[in-house]
C-alpha cells in the first residue's frame, strides 16, 4: 500500500491553498492582518440642470480604477430617469435619459474608492496632434514668440511645458502672455500652444480629495506625452507628477458632463473620508466574475455572516484533532466541544462556562430522577431535551430579573447537543463513577475553551473568512495529523513505568 | 513522571495512534468488524468453528419480548445479560443466583424483576451499543469459573486476554477484579492486570493503577503463585480465532470454566494497550518479529513459534 498518492494529495492541497492565499493577498490587496485600516473616500457627484420641457439625455464621465484608487461600489439616485452604464474604449460614463422633464433637475452619482498604494502606471495612448490650430492676429505672433522663448530654455516636452507655464505664472508676465490670457482660458491655451509646438498633450479632469469638502469642482490638468511616457502637470504652478490626493475623474480628454435637452448644467462634488478595517474594505470590493475570485464575498451580507461562522468550524476541528491525536485528551462526544465553543463565541467565555456548568449540573440531577422512572431511551433523551429547555428558560428569566443581560445569551447553547451530553455523562456516572465523568467533562471543557480561543481570535477569524485557500491548508494539516503514528503527550505519562530500566 | 518519546520507542512501547494506523487499520478489514462487534454473531460463528463459549440461554430483540425474560432465566441458577453490540464491558449485568423472586448480583446487591426488565429494555433501545443503534440482549448462563483463581478475585470472573497478531499469540494478561474496580475487569477502573508468560502461562508481574503490585489488594494472596492451568489449550483456542474471523490484530477474552475448560467470552477488534503495562514490556518487538514471518503456519505451529520466542522470566518475588 503505497503512501505516495497520499502525500501527493497533501502536497497538492498545500500548494493550491498557498497559491490561492498569496493570490488573494497580492491581487486583491487583502491584508494578512485584520487590524489594518484602509482609507475609503466617499465621493458624490451632483448634476444640476434645468430641463426644457422635452426629452433629456445626460452623460456623465465616471472614474475608473487607477493608481492610488480602486473603485469599490457605485450608486446613483435619479428619480424617473432611465440609467445605463456605458463603456467605450477606456472611458466609462453614466447615461441618464427621460422622455419628458421640465424645471430644475438633480441627479446623483456616488462612488466608494479604496485608497491603495498601487505604484504601477496606467497606460494611456497619446492623443492625436491638432494640426489645424488657427490663431487670429495678433495672437499668432504672441504664440510664436512664447513658444520660441520656452523652447530655448528647455530640453524635452516636459521641461518645455514647465517653461511655458512659467511664462504665464511669473509675477512680471510679459506682454505676450497677458495678451494671450485675455483671449483664452489658461489650460486650453496651454494645450493649444503645446500642440502648436508638436507636443502631444491634452486636458484631463481631476478632483482634489479633501475630507468633508462640498460643492467642489473638477480641476483641469495637463497630460503631456513624450516617447511612450506621460506626465501630469499642474497648469497653474507647473508642478510635475500626480499628487496623492488627486482623483482623475475623466482622463481621456472627453467632456465630463454633456446634457441634451437642458440648460445651465453643472456638476459639483462632495466627498468624505473614513477609515475602515481592511476586512470591511475588502468586503465592499466588486466581486470580479473571474473563476479565481470565487469568493464568498460575492454573496449577500447576510449569507456572508453565516459563512463567517461556518468557515471557523474547520479551526475547531483542527483543535479537536490536535488535542486527541497529539495530546490524547478524552472528551465526551468527539465534536461536541466545537459546538460548545461556537456557543461560547455568542455568549462570551465566562458567561458561557458558567451557563454550561449550570445547565449540565442541573440536568444531571434531573436526569438521575428520570433514570428511576424506567423509560425507553428515546423518550428519556427527549425528556432531557425539554428539561434543558426549561432550565435555559428559567436561567434567562432569572438573569433578566437580576439585571444580568449576559445571562440571556445562554439561549445560544445547542440544546440537543447539551441533552446528549447530559445523557452520556449520566450513563458514564452510573457505570464508571464520578471520576470518569469529571475527567471527560474536564477534557470536553478544556477542548471547548481552546477551540473557542482559537476560533474567537481576530486574526484567525480574519484569515479564515478572507482567504478560502486556508481551508485547503487546514485540510492538508488534518490529513497529515491523521497519518501520525507517534506517541500522544499523555501516553508519555501513562507508559512512563515502562520506560524504566530493569 | 514523564517519559521521553525516544525512551518509549527504545522500549518498543506502542501508542494509540500507531496501534490505530499501523495495526488495526492495516490488518483488520472493516467489513469483518460486525463479526466481533456483535457478540451474538461471534457466538454463532464460534459454535460453527467448534470453539466453546458460555451456553446461550436466549436472546431478546423486541421490547415486546422483554416480559418473557423472567420466563427464560427461570431454570438458570446464575446468568449474564449483555448487549450484543456493547463495548468496553458496558451494560453487562451478572446475576449470581435467584432468591425469592429476586436476583442477587455478585456484590450481594439484590435487584427485582422490574430492574431486570428495564435493563433489557435499555439494551434494546441502544443505550450501550456503539452509536446508540438498536440492539439485541444476549442472555448466557453464568460461567462456573475455575476455583484455582478464587483467591485472586473479588466478586468478578477473572478473564484472560491474549493479543493474537496474524494468528500468533503475542502477549497475554489476566485481569483480576477488585473492590476498587467494583467487581469489573477494566484496568483503568482499578482491576489488577497480571502479565502472563506466553510459554508457560505463569504470572510475570502485576499492576494496579499503573503501579507494580505483588498481591491481590482484597484477598492479599500473592500473585507469584498464579498460573493458568491448561495454558497450551487456551493458546490454541485463542490462536484459532484468527482463522475464524480473519482479523489480523485481535484481542481474545477467555475464561477458564470448571467443567468445560477454556471458553471464549468475546473478541475485540480494537484491543487496548494496557496489556503492555501488565507485562512491563512493549508490544513492538514481538509484532515486528511476527510481521517478518512470511510462511503460512498451522495453529499448532504458530503457538509453538510464539512459545519459543516470547519466553520470559517472572519478576514477582516468590512468596508461596
Amino acid at each position: 500500500m503505497s503512501r505516495v498518492p497520499f502525500y501527493l494529495l497533501v502536497g497538492a492541497l498545500l500548494v493550491i491553498g498557498i497559491i490561492l492565499t498569496i493570490f488573494r493577498h497580492f491581487h486583491y490587496d487583502v491584508p494578512f492582518m485584520p487590524g489594518e485600516q484602509r482609507q475609503i473616500w466617499e465621493v458624490e457627484a451632483q448634476v444640476n440642470f434645468d430641463a426644457e420641457n422635452g426629452p433629456v439625455r445626460v452623460d456623465l464621465a465616471l472614474p475608473s480604477n487607477q493608481p492610488g484608487f480602486r473603485l469599490l461600489t457605485e450608486n446613483t439616485a435619479s428619480s424617473g430617469f432611465g440609467l445605463s452604464y456605458l463603456r467605450d474604449d477606456k472611458a466609462r460614463h453614466a447615461q441618464w435619459a427621460i422622455r419628458q422633464a421640465n424645471g430644475p433637475q438633480q441627479l446623483y452619482y456616488s462612488a466608494q474608492l479604496l485608497v491603495t498604494d498601487g505604484e504601477e502606471e496606467f497606460l494611456a495612448e497619446p492623443p492625436a496632434l491638432q494640426r489645424d490650430i488657427g490663431w487670429e492676429r495678433p495672437y499668432d505672433t504672441a504664440a510664436r514668440e512664447v513658444i520660441g522663448q520656452a523652447h530655448e530654455r528647455s530640453a524635452d516636452a516636459f521641461t518645455f511645458t514647465r517653461e511655458l507655464i512659467k511664462v504665464f505664472t511669473d509675477q512680471r508676465q510679459g506682454e505676450n502672455a497677458r495678451l494671450l490670457l485675455s483671449q483664452y482660458e489658461r489650460p486650453v491655451l496651454l494645450t493649444r500652444l503645446l500642440n502648436q509646438a508638436d507636443v502631444h498633450a491634452r486636458i484631463v479632469n481631476g478632483l482634489r480629495l479633501e475630507d468633508g469638502r462640498r460643492r467642489q469642482s473638477l480641476t483641469p490638468w495637463l497630460q503631456v506625452f513624450e516617447n511612450e511616457k506621460w506626465v501630469l502637470i499642474n497648469p497653474r504652478t507647473g508642478d510635475q507628477g500626480k499628487p496623492d490626493d488627486l482623483l482623475l475623474w475623466e482622463r481621456n480628454g472627453n467632456a465630463v458632463l454633456e446634457v441634451q435637452g437642458g440648460s445651465d448644467s453643472r456638476v459639483s462634488f462632495s466627498m468624505l473620508r473614513h477609515n475602515e478595517p481592511a476586512s470591511v474594505a475588502v468586503r465592499n470590493q466588486f466581486a470580479d466574475d473571474t473563476l479565481l475570485n470565487f469568493s464568498i464575498h460575492s454573496l449577500p451580507i447576510e449569507e456572508q455572516a453565516l459563512f463567517k461562522t461556518i468557515l471557523l468550524i474547520p479551526i475547531g476541528a483542527l483543535v479537536v484533532v490536535l488535542l486527541r491525536v497529539l495530546v490524547g485528551l478524552e472528551t465526551s462526544g468527539t465534536f461536541m466541544p466545537v459546538l460548545i465553543a461556537l456557543a461560547f463565541i455568542q455568549t462570551t467565555l465566562v458567561t458561557g462556562l458558567v451557563g454550561f456548568l449550570l445547565v449540565v449540573a442541573v440536568g444531571l440531577v434531573i436526569r438521575s430522577y428520570l433514570s428511576r422512572l424506567n423509560l425507553l431511551l428515546v423518550a428519556r433523551v427527549s425528556a432531557v431535551i425539554i428539561t434543558v429547555i426549561a432550565i435555559i428558560s428559567l436561567f434567562s428569566v432569572m438573569a433578566y430579573r437580576f439585571g444580568l443581560n449576559a445571562g440571556l445569551t445562554i439561549t445560544f447553547f445547542p440544546m440537543i447537543i447539551l441533552s446528549w451530553t447530559i445523557e452520556r455523562m449520566s450513563i458514564l456516572w452510573e457505570e464508571e463513577g464520578p471520576r470518569e465523568v469529571l475527567k471527560q467533562g474536564f477534557g470536553s471543557l478544556l477542548t471547548a475553551v481552546l477551540a473557542y480561543l482559537a476560533m474567537n481570535n481576530p486574526w484567525v477569524r480574519h484569515i479564515t473568512f478572507n482567504f478560502l485557500g486556508v481551508q485547503l491548508i487546514l485540510m492538508a494539516m488534518i490529513l497529515l495529523l491523521g497519518n501520525y503514528t507517534g506517541y500522544r503527550l499523555l501516553e508519555l505519562r501513562r507508559f512512563q513505568p515502562l520506560a524504566k530500566d530493569d | 513522571m514523564w517519559a521521553t518519546p525516544a525512551r518509549l520507542q527504545a522500549k518498543g512501547v506502542i501508542g494509540m495512534n500507531r496501534r490505530n494506523i499501523r495495526y488495526i487499520g492495516r490488518y483488520n478489514d472493516r467489513r469483518l468488524y460486525p463479526l466481533v462487534d456483535d457478540k451474538l454473531q461471534t457466538k454463532l460463528l464460534a459454535k460453527r468453528h467448534g470453539i466453546t463459549t458460555p451456553d446461550l440461554i436466549g436472546t431478546v430483540s423486541t421490547q415486546f419480548d422483554v416480559k418473557h425474560v423472567v420466563e427464560m432465566v427461570k431454570d438458570a441458577p446464575g446468568f449474564v445479560i449483555k448487549p450484543a453490540k456493547g463495548s468496553g464491558g458496558k451494560g453487562i449485568l451478572v446475576v449470581e443466583r435467584q432468591q425469592d423472586g429476586g436476583y442477587v448480583k455478585p456484590s450481594g446487591a439484590r435487584i427485582e424483576r422490574v430492574d431486570l426488565e428495564r435493563h433489557v429494555s435499555n439494551i434494546l433501545s441502544g443505550l450501550y451499543s456503539l452509536g446508540g443503534t438498536p440492539d439485541v440482549a444476549v442472555i448466557e448462563s453464568l460461567i462456573a469459573f475455575d476455583e484455582v483463581f478464587a483467591a485472586y478475585t473479588y466478586e468478578g470472573v477473572p478473564d484472560i486476554r491474549v493479543i493474537i497478531f496474524r494468528g500468533y499469540p503475542v502477549m497475554a494478561m489476566m485481569r483480576l477484579s477488585t473492590a476498587a474496580s467494583d467487581g469489573k475487569a477494566n484496568l483503568h477502573q482499578g482491576a489488577v492486570g497480571v502479565g502472563l508468560d506466553i510459554t508457560t502461562g505463569a504470572a510475570l508481574r502485576g499492576v494496579q493503577f499503573n503501579r507494580p503490585r505483588e498481591d491481590h489488594p482484597d484477598t492479599g494472596h500473592g500473585l507469584a503463585s498464579l498460573y493458568v492451568p491448561g495454558w497450551d489449550a487456551l493458546l490454541h483456542l485463542a490462536a484459532s480465532c484468527y482463522e475464524m474471523t480473519g482479523l489480523g490484530y485481535l484481542g481474545t477474552d477467555m475464561v477458564l470454566d470448571r467443567h468445560h475448560g477454556p471458553m471464549l467470552l468475546e473478541l475485540n477488534a480494537r484491543p487496548g494497550l494496557a496489556i503492555q503495562m501488565a507485562n512491563g514490556e512493549g508490544l513492538r518487538r514481538r509484532l515486528d518479529l511476527i510481521e517478518k514471518q512470511a510462511e503460512t503456519r498451522s495453529v499448532e505451529a504458530r503457538v509453538a513459534f510464539a512459545q519459543r520466542h516470547f519466553a520470559r522470566e517472572g519478576e514477582l518475588a516468590s512468596s508461596a
